[in-house]
């Protein structure tokens, strides 16, 4: 294929390399290329959070990121998330607080949520709702969302 | 944390308890396949051409360059539609159904609003799919567009369809009309009632277009196999009735058509309509290759259901003592492009609140150059509930009354009618206005400079309609439950919870699966609340079935007659014969080796209703130099009959209430002058963040419905209904002025002050 671009990148700890066209998005790249459906697309123009990914160290909207962007870099997933030994307690407090309803915005909260505990590990309620301000729910009213986020708080700092 | 349940009288062992859903893990760590995520050997992507203009005649299309074009594979228009084939003579009485529900999928002669599809492309990529839909060259005559409700209703609008007439009570008008549908409700003497009121009011009000605003966009897979079986997986509320809709658009035997639901991602109504599966259906077939369509964010805004914008006109009269003596009501709601909005709903729900003696209902179904609304949650009730609550909130500010006192005054309850007809059973609204009442919000007074405080109540239905549940007995004592209701918010668990509590066994022994068309019986969507009321009636049902095939099989292994053996807690036994016992377990360990296996069916379709209510109480302050409101405090209360999984009832009040103050502040369809959507993002149509809003305090009343086995009401409509009128009610407190149009934006609100 022409204009045919070799990326060498870390996903998830991984060493990984791809092929992509120059105007793929990394979630294009994710999720067509890689078959790493978890990060979701939910308006491709940056404004939902459902496909935020750490980029880097640094959240981002992977709609908003070049493919090619990822050379070099170090990514991290929703399916880098748990571990074999079992689910984050992020994830863990997701679903013991019922902070999920139809679950397509769920993968991109945990990534963001995770992102914020491991910098503040004390936010609090305001904390998290300005942090989390990016990511669009549709089905929960953010309560449960919250009392998650507080609710894995405390599971980290225990 | 105390108890946010009153009034429970019963208790039991699972329903009703907080149980982790069964598909959690998947949704955590991002298993969960959604209808976007599928992947099939030989995929191709497909792209829609979709109209620029919000009304124009289609002159010509021409689509031989875009079949020329890189790695394309089929090209489709409306003209590849069977029912282009046929002929109004043939079709009969059912031709102008199918032409709709034709050119809605894909436009012949006229595109009716912005983003209309015209054509579609399936290609070796989504690029190149984007690439080739551009080459198609589409001539357009371009006309004038009926926007709104009011315009369109004019003598003079412009006519979106020169074959629609107004039904009316049964006869259909002379001329052509934009108006689909008059319809009325009536009860008593209106006049008369008043003649008896001592204050009438009569006020208009109106609504935006509103989206449902789910977060997954709309997608669609399709495989048109060479012996004519057509697979199709997607993101859809209703399995079975995508099913009913290809079949019937594609001419195609609906036994041949095998719908797969997949994960979805919030629906709230607006996933049951078939937009995109007859397209990827055509494309595929002509392809001979798998295609996968989806929307962009701005294709959804634009092509997919919103809620109607509305005209509405109400006239209240009441006695000085607070009392209804008379309701005259006039609604008008935008259909979109073809005919049928919820104002037959908005109707019935207009006044279901009251006891009203004397009441007159009005609804006008009207056509306009917007996409075909869909619905959404509690579909035309929260609009009738802004009217009516606001003209019940200004009463009250008038007479001085107390807004849950006099709601409590008319509050309809057992024996009485409705203004278009039923009569109510055992409802829970008093037991709702009581506990608004004695809650401390309500009780706490609200201090401070541009605040204003807002009560409301709402109601919907709940109505059953038909679902379908088998269940499996494993060896190990475990039952598989098979069922057609896709899980939009934890549904799994509460059908799984009701099979359990039935069987006597515990939740996490019984494991639920939704599966397609192919493999279980017809079940309605998951929708109008009525999936844990419905389906969870259906595993009652199948539970029931197989206690009674355990109760005989256990007979069998006794050699005892059937009428000796009981079925209680999960347990088996002889009624006279201490020694002849047995677990649930120990008879399913022995099932294979004594006659086969047992599998317990049903297929239900409950009559009546779980009529549902709930009564929102917000605080709210208003900046006075942006106009900008912040919700400082917000309680919902409502009747869920029994609460099956309390998190989850809680988690649908709370979201419909955030929903509700995205509708009544910020939600709305912006349209320059040619009637094009201005505002087709998250960026520009601003739904409610993190950051917009307090915790949503919950009260969970359990008045149990006398026609459910377990007393379940549904609960996710209503609590969208109420936060409309409150947050009106609050704001117009707050600033001393009325406020009579939603949303409520800060531009309103600085304009009044």
């Amino acid at each position: 294929m022409p204009g045919v671009v070799h990326v060498q990148t870390t996903i998830n700890g991984n060493p990984t390399d791809f092929l992509c066209e120059p105007r793929q998005s990394l979630l294009e790249v994710l999720r067509d290329v890689l078959g790493m459906t978890g990060t979701k697309e939910g308006c491709n123009d940056g404004n939902c959070g459902a496909c935020t990914v750490v980029f880097d160290g640094r959240i981002v909207t992977s709609c908003l990121v070049l493919g090619v962007e990822a050379q070099g870099k170090e990514i991290t997933t929703i399916e880098g998330v748990a571990s074999p030994e079992g689910l984050h307690p992020v994830q863990q407090a997701f679903l013991e607080n019922a902070a999920l309803q139809c679950g397509i915005c769920t993968p991109g909260f945990i990534v963001a949520t995770k992102a914020l505990l491991e910098q503040e590990p004390d936010a609090d309620e305001g904390r998290i709702r300005h942090w989390l301000a990016g990511n669009l729910c549709r089905c929960t009213g953010y309560d449960k969302i919250v009392r998650a986020v507080l609710d894995a708080e405390t599971k980290l700092n225990a | 944390m105390t108890s946010n349940i009153v009034l429970s009288e019963v208790e039991y062992n699972v329903v009703g308890k907080r149980h982790l859903r069964p598909d959690g893990v998947d949704k955590v760590t991002g298993r969960a396949q959604y209808g976007a995520d599928i992947r099939l050997a030989g995929l191709l992507a497909g792209k829609v051409l979709r109209s620029p203009h919000a009304h124009a005649r289609i002159k010509s299309i021409d689509t031989t360059a875009a079949a020329a074009g890189p790695g394309v594979h089929a090209v489709v228009t409306a003209g590849d539609l069977p029912f282009a084939a046929l002929t109004r003579e043939e079709l009969g009485g059912d031709y102008q159904r199918l032409k709709f529900a034709n050119n809605h999928v894909l436009a012949a002669d006229k595109v009716l609003f912005k983003g209309h599809p015209v054509a579609a492309v399936a290609a070796e990529s989504q690029h190149l799919a984007e690439e080739a839909v551009k080459l198609i060259r589409v001539e357009y005559e371009v006309l004038p567009p009926a926007m709104t409700v009011r315009e369109a209703m004019e003598p003079d609008a412009p006519l979106l369809h020169d074959d629609l007439y107004t039904s009316e009570l049964g006869q259909l008008s002379e001329r052509p009309s934009n108006i689909a549908a008059h319809m009325a409700f009536a009860t008593g003497d209106v006049e008369l009632g008043l003649t008896q009121a001592d204050l009438v009011v009569e006020r208009e009000y109106q609504t935006a277009s509103v989206h449902q605003g789910y977060i997954e966009p709309h997608n669609a897979t399709a495989f048109w196999n060479a012996d004519g079986q057509l697979n199709i997986w997607c993101s859809t509320q209703g399995p079975f009735v995508v099913r009913t809709n290809v079949a019937d658009i594609l001419r195609h035997p609906v036994s041949r058509v095998k719908v797969t639901p997949m994960e979805i991602g919030g629906g709230f109504g607006g996933k049951i309509t078939a937009y995109l599966e007859p397209i990827a259906a055509l494309l595929s077939q002509k392809s001979g290759r798998p295609v996968k369509l989806l929307m962009s964010r701005t294709e959804v805004f634009e092509a997919s259901g919103p809620a109607p914008g509305t005209w509405m006109k109400v006239k209240l009269g009441v006695t000085r003592e607070g009392r209804i003596t008379a309701a005259d009501i006039t609604l008008a709601f935008e259909a979109g492009a073809y005919p049928g909005s919820p104002v037959m709903q908005g109707a019935a729900c207009a006044l279901a609140c009251y006891d009203v003696p004397n009441g007159r209902i009005n609804g006008y179904d009207v056509v306009v150059n917007k996409p075909k609304t869909a619905a959404y949650r509690a579909p035309g009730s929260p609009q009738a509930a802004f009217a009516v609550e606001s003209v019940i909130d200004e009463i009250c500010e008038e007479l001085g009354l107390d807004p849950v006192e006099f709601r409590l005054r008319n509050a309809a309850k057992e024996g009485v009618r409705r203004v278009e007809g039923p009569v109510y059973r055992r409802v829970g609204l008093v037991e709702c206005l009581e506990a608004a009442r004695n809650h401390d919000h309500y009780r706490t007074p609200l201090e401070g400079e541009n605040r204003g405080r807002g009560v409301a109540a709402g109601f919907w239905f709940n109505r059953g309609f038909q679902s379908s549940v088998n269940l499996t007995v494993n060896p190990d004592g475990t039952v598989n439950l098979i069922e057609g209701s896709v899980d939009i918010g934890g549904s799994r668990a509460t059908i799984a919870q009701q099979a359990a509590e039935t069987l006597g066994i515990a939740y996490d022994e019984v494991k639920p699966t939704v599966v397609d068309t192919d493999s279980i019986g017809y079940t309605m969507v998951t929708g109008g609340s009525r999936t844990t009321f419905a389906t969870g009636w259906a595993a009652i049902e199948a539970a029931e079935d197989v206690k009674r095939q355990l109760v005989e099989r256990a007979a069998k292994i006794w050699d005892t007659p059937i009428e000796d053996v009981e079925y209680a807690d999960g347990v088996l036994s002889h009624k006279s014969d201490p020694e002849l016992r047995m677990t649930f377990k120990e008879l399913a360990r022995q099932l294979l080796g004594t006659g086969g296996g047992v599998t317990g069916v049903s297929n239900v379709d409950p009559a009546g209703e779980g009529n549902s209510f709930g009564v929102h109480i917000v605080d709210l302050e208003v900046d006075p130099d942006t106009g900008k409101v912040t919700i400082l405090r917000y309680t919902a209360v409502q009747d869920a009959g029994k609460a099956v999984h309390p998190s989850y009832v809680e988690g649908q009040m709370q979201g419909g209430v955030v929903q509700g103050i995205g509708w009544a502040l910020n939600e709305e369809y912006f349209f320059n002058d040619q009637g094009q959507m201005m505002n087709s993002s998250f960026l520009d149509y601003r739904m409610p963040t993190a950051l917009d809003l307090p915790m949503i305090d919950t009260v969970i009343v359990e008045v149990a419905n006398p026609g459910h086995p377990y007393g379940v009401r549904g609960v996710g409509e209503v609590p969208i209904v109420p936060p409309l009128p409150a947050i009106g009610s609050a704001i117009s407190h707050a600033i001393g002025s009325r406020m009579r149009r939603l949303p409520v934006t800060p531009g309103a609100i600085l304009e009044a002050l």
